[in-house]
């Protein structure tokens, strides 16, 4: 066992008892500390696979933005263990058949899959410049589509945002 | 086995260059609370701290024998394990961003080996800074949550809400520089600023890019939560903030993170956009003085940039009056953020019809 392998081990050791973490444990605060966790060890192997950047705009964008928003709803909403909504048997059996028939389908397709080891090999595609020149020239066009797509979902935040405003106008306090 | 090439020599000098930024970062975090309150008291025609040693120089020592022989204080309706999380984790970014500041040039021994006075020389050195950055406000976030108290967690709310504000202006505007380097590693970028005047114009970012370093010295003041944007600690609307049911040295740490962050922030604009350690007339200095004396002016050049830059942070705070928060949200989304796209858009232009 080299150095790359036992890193590779520690990292997915991380990341699974991680996520499981995210769905076992009761309090939604520590799901999320969970959650955040599970980024890095992915990132973490980002770095290995040379992926530099991926790694830190993993980490940027949904550590340190996206799950900030998220504890700000849960720290806001005061969810804890003794007020969550219990569900009823019926809607958490079909919770277990559903995630069990999507188990068994990543399953199907992995073991089907013909080349089910990956190659180690030394690629830069992941650092940034090779990334940016890929995604200008080769993929420009589903980039360029992914990039309307979320233009219109922010305007689309934007508009919902903004619907309570266009409401009757009551003077304060009067 | 592990296949691990290990050099030696290597591991040793990281290791004295990693001590040598911490403690260093610790210290000069240290007098810049000294610095504070002095600064305070000029500007408000008081004496200031003047009672342990000289000047009051060994103030910053007795306010740490102070803390630390204070009595730790854990309320028993908080979360234990986040409130301890708390301040160790603001304390940790704080002191996790110095990695990727090349502190002085590069320093080669007579026996040709080459040492880089930078802990790593990553190529997305801006955007790791970034990184830890946005993760600085968890520990305020779970600080103030985990207390358990009203005002501590709307003061965190707050921070959270007006750090990732900012982020977006702060990064906005870094895109033009980085236009403009076509680097993202901090090494590089310094390099690029050699001397102060090259091919009839200024080599420091600055003078590139004025319009940039204002969003991002404005960002800057609201990431490190410092007035006129701090309101994360507003004394008249929350009692004190997010720290208010600490204790002890714990309350040292989030109080001493934000000195740190103030001087690693200090660095990271001179670096930015004052050169780093460059200076005008550096060759012939080399030339002059030899490359040890050199590569310590240099570093002394830098210190001496971050310091003039934490003296303003001072100035600024004790100048001007507290935004409201609509304000402060106003600010950075609808003046800020244009404001940094329309300087990408002319940065487009000029390299695109000048430059080229």
């Amino acid at each position: 066992m080299n150095a790359y392998e036992l890193i590779f081990w520690l990292l997915t050791v991380m990341a699974i008892s991680c996520a499981l973490g995210v769905i076992l444990s009761r309090n939604p605060v520590s799901s999320v500390l969970f959650l955040i966790a599970t980024f890095f060890a992915v990132s973490g192997h980002y770095i290995l696979m040379n992926a530099q950047f991926l790694a830190i705009v993993n980490i940027i964008v949904y550590a340190g933005a996206i799950m900030v928003l998220f504890l700000f709803v849960i720290m806001l909403m005061n969810l804890n263990a003794d007020t969550e909504p219990q569900k009823n048997r019926l809607v958490q059996l079909a919770g277990v058949v559903s995630g069990g028939i999507l188990f068994l389908v990543i399953l199907a397709a992995l073991k089907s899959s013909t080349n089910n080891m990956l190659e180690q090999t030394s690629t830069d595609i992941g650092l940034i410049k090779n990334l940016g020149k890929t995604l200008f020239t080769k993929f420009v066009l589903p980039f360029e589509i992914a990039s309307v797509l979320f233009l219109s979902a922010m305007i689309g935040a934007v508009v919902l945002g903004k619907k309570g405003e266009e409401g009757p106008q009551t003077p304060k306090g009067a | 086995m592990l296949l691990l090439q290990i050099d030696i020599a290597f591991i040793i000098e990281k290791l004295i260059l990693a001590t040598v930024i911490l403690l260093g970062s610790l210290g000069i975090a240290m007098y810049a609370t000294w610095g504070e309150r002095k600064v305070a008291a000029i500007m408000q025609d008081r004496i200031g701290p003047n009672r342990a040693g000289p000047l009051g120089l060994f103030q910053p020592l007795a306010d740490g024998v102070k803390l630390f022989f204070k009595e730790e204080i854990i309320p028993d309706t908080s979360t234990k394990a986040l409130f301890i999380l708390g301040p160790s984790l603001a304390m940790l970014t704080a002191t996790m961003t110095s990695a990727v500041i090349p502190w002085g040039p590069d320093y080669v021994t007579e026996s040709g080996r080459v040492i880089a006075l930078q802990m790593a020389d990553i190529n997305i050195g801006i955007l790791f800074i970034f990184g830890v950055v946005s993760l600085g406000v968890y520990g305020i976030m779970l600080g103030g949550w985990a207390s358990n108290n009203k005002f501590s967690l709307l003061s965190s709310i707050r921070a959270a809400a007006q750090a990732v504000s900012y982020e977006l202006a702060l990064g906005l505007s870094l895109v033009a520089l980085l236009m403009l380097t076509g680097s993202l590693s901090l090494r590089e970028i310094v390099a690029q600023q050699h001397g102060f005047w090259a091919d009839g114009y200024f080599t420091w970012n600055f003078f590139k890019q004025p319009l940039g370093f204002l969003i991002f010295l404005v960002c800057s003041f609201a990431e490190l939560n410092r007035a006129p944007f701090d309101l994360a600690e507003a004394e008249s609307e929350l009692n004190m903030g997010y720290h208010q049911e600490y204790s002890s040295m714990k309350l040292g740490f989030y109080l001493f993170a934000e000195y740190i962050n103030m001087f690693i922030s200090s660095a990271v604009i001179a670096t930015l956009f004052f050169g780093g350690y460059n200076f005008p007339f550096m060759d012939e200095v080399l030339a002059g003085v030899g490359q040890l004396w050199f590569t310590v002016i240099c570093v002394l050049v830098l210190l001496t940039k971050a310091i003039c830059l934490i003296l303003f942070f001072m100035f600024v705070r004790w100048t001007l009056p507290r935004f409201r928060y609509d304000q402060l949200m106003k600010l950075g989304w609808r003046s800020l953020i244009p404001l940094a796209l329309v300087n990408m858009l002319i940065t487009g232009l000029v390299i695109l019809y000048v430059l080229k």
